[in-house]
């Protein structure tokens, strides 16, 4: 089929389109923009490592069809931190060695943004797990990824508190 | 994955004129399907995007009671609704332990039901299968199946349901409504899902074209809400399909059931409502001699259909735990949480 145009609205830049309707969100973001901070895994919504948010929800852009997705706000790796100043979470997974290889890691930080946006976890570890259950790591850095929520959470919420302030 | 033509209809008889012609699939969280379309497995021409259709996406009180979900809701903001999880606690429990925190935030209520099974013979084309293409022969039956059914299958097709969010909505009398050629109408998710018999490619008793629109629980649904449970047993702590699970419902008086409802799911190519276990279950007293009665009763026409005669046991055990944790009363907190091995906080919050 011809393309077709789309607009999206990707890390705070309007980008005008136009795509063939099988192009996948996940494809559209590595291949057309060179956005390859978004990793493809298994492209098929088993590993994570695809996690992007869309409209501030976090999915498998592996699994979403860009044309679908017409006029939504998408924010990936790449448009976490302000410049050289990494977002908390970015800098907690540093911090505690969250991360070995690194591939899984872009959709760990996307899939952490969504489950701190959500709310649902709190500061229960288990309930952390359960809440990242969909992002893979291959290394097993597990522990260290729950360590870095915990802490990314708390600083966070103080920095929401200063700003309260 | 092969091209297709793509239209996104602006109404509900749009989308049902443009899926009833042949080779089209409606597309809406797409979780699935773009996984079967990048295997393979299905090939549609024409995908209808129905995700900008109009007033799908409400979850409504019905004036009669009841409770009217449409078919676009996502998975997880049902779930995370709190006034729903308070009076459908089984079915926010199931829906919360399906899948991945990002599959839920795409995948929809009507989706959900037409997910297609599992079983890796049916997402291999180098295999035979019946279900994907009719008369080429069943590859599960003498290959790799101890997850297959044990109840409700056939020498055609042994596959399971994989949904956790049906077995709930079938213990509490769900019922399907459905847009088609013809004008509405309602199914009841029981009748909704067909078993296999000699054509299991019919896996539903939908009609090309015909959309599911919502899905209707009764007012009687919300009485269950102080006493029911979804319990799922999955080969990995989490995000895994069911090995087997349960949704258990009671209202009990005096220490008798006065009211029960009982589902299995991962045990059949549908979700599996256990009447004759119900019919007994009634009347009885709240305890576990009265479960054991009951978890005998939903298993009795169980055979197994290859290496899968554990799934008979585990069955009626998830069965019995699950009618205890029932009457043992919801969870303040949902969901409670599957054991894990590296929980560090032993006790009943751990216990699915």
């Amino acid at each position: 089929m011809t393309s077709l145009p789309i607009t999206l609205t990707i890390n705070g830049l309007r980008h005008d389109l136009e795509i063939e309707p099988r192009v996948t969100l996940l494809d559209l973001l590595r291949e057309r923009l060179d956005l390859t901070g978004t990793k493809k895994g298994c492209d098929r919504g088993q590993c994570g490592a695809c996690t992007v948010l869309v409209d501030g929800r976090r999915v498998n852009s592996c699994l979403a069809l860009a044309v679908s997705h017409d006029g939504a706000e998408i924010l990936t790796i790449e448009g976490v931190a302000q410049g050289e100043d990494l977002h908390p979470v970015q800098a907690a997974f540093i911090a505690h060695d969250g991360f070995q290889c690194g591939f899984c890691t872009p959709g760990q930080i996307m899939s952490t943004l969504g489950l701190i946006a959500e709310g649902q976890a709190g500061d229960d570890p288990e309930r952390i797990r359960e809440g990242l259950s969909g992002n893979l790591c291959r290394c097993a850095a597990y522990g260290g990824i729950v360590e870095a929520v915990l802490e990314a959470q708390q600083n966070m919420a103080k920095s929401d508190r200063r700003t309260a302030a | 994955m092969r091209d297709f033509d793509y239209i996104r209809p602006a109404t509900i008889p749009d989308a049902v004129a443009a899926a009833a012609q042949p080779g089209s699939a409606y597309l809406a969280g797409g979780t699935n399907l773009l996984d079967l379309m990048k295997g393979g497995i299905t090939s549609p021409e024409r995908i209808v995007d129905i995700t900008r259709l109009p007033e799908l996406d409400r979850v409504e009180e019905l004036p009669e009671g009841g409770l009217r979900i449409g078919a676009l809701v996502r998975n997880a903001d049902l779930a995370h609704d709190p006034s729903f999880a308070k009076a459908y606690p089984a079915v926010a429990e199931a829906l919360l332990s399906g899948a991945s925190a990002q599959l839920r935030n795409a995948a929809t209520v009507g989706g959900n039901l037409l997910q297609r099974t599992r079983c890796s013979y049916f997402y291999d084309t180098a295999s035979p299968c019946n279900r994907r293409e009719p008369g080429s022969g069943c590859s599960a039956l003498h290959g790799e199946n101890r997850l297959h059914a044990v109840l409700g299958w056939s020498e055609a097709c042994i596959a399971t349901h994989p949904s956790d969010f049906c077995v709930p909505l079938v213990a509490l009398d769900a019922v399907v409504e459905i847009e088609g050629k013809d004008g509405r109408r309602h199914v009841t998710l029981e009748e909704f899902h067909r078993l296999p018999g000699q054509t299991p490619q019919r896996e539903t008793v939908l009609e090309p074209g015909d959309l599911i629109v919502a899905v209707r629980l009764p007012a009687e649904a919300a009485s269950f809400a102080a006493n029911a449970r979804y319990l799922k047993v999955r080969e990995r702590t989490s995000y895994a399909f069911a090995v087997v699970s349960a949704a258990a419902a009671l209202t009990v008086e005096g220490g008798r059931i006065r009211a029960a409802r009982l589902a299995l799911g991962g045990v059949a190519a549908k979700p599996w409502r256990a009447r004759a276990a119900e019919a007994l279950l009634i009347g009885a007293p709240a305890e576990e001699a009265s479960f054991l009665r009951a978890a005998d009763a939903a298993l009795a026409e169980a055979t197994p259909s290859g290496d899968n005669a554990f799934k008979i046991e585990l069955a009626r055990r998830i069965v019995v735990r699950a009618l205890t944790s029932a009457l043992a009363g919801t969870p303040a907190l949902m969901p409670a949480l599957p054991a894990s091995p590296f929980s560090n906080i032993p006790g009943a919050r751990h216990d699915a």
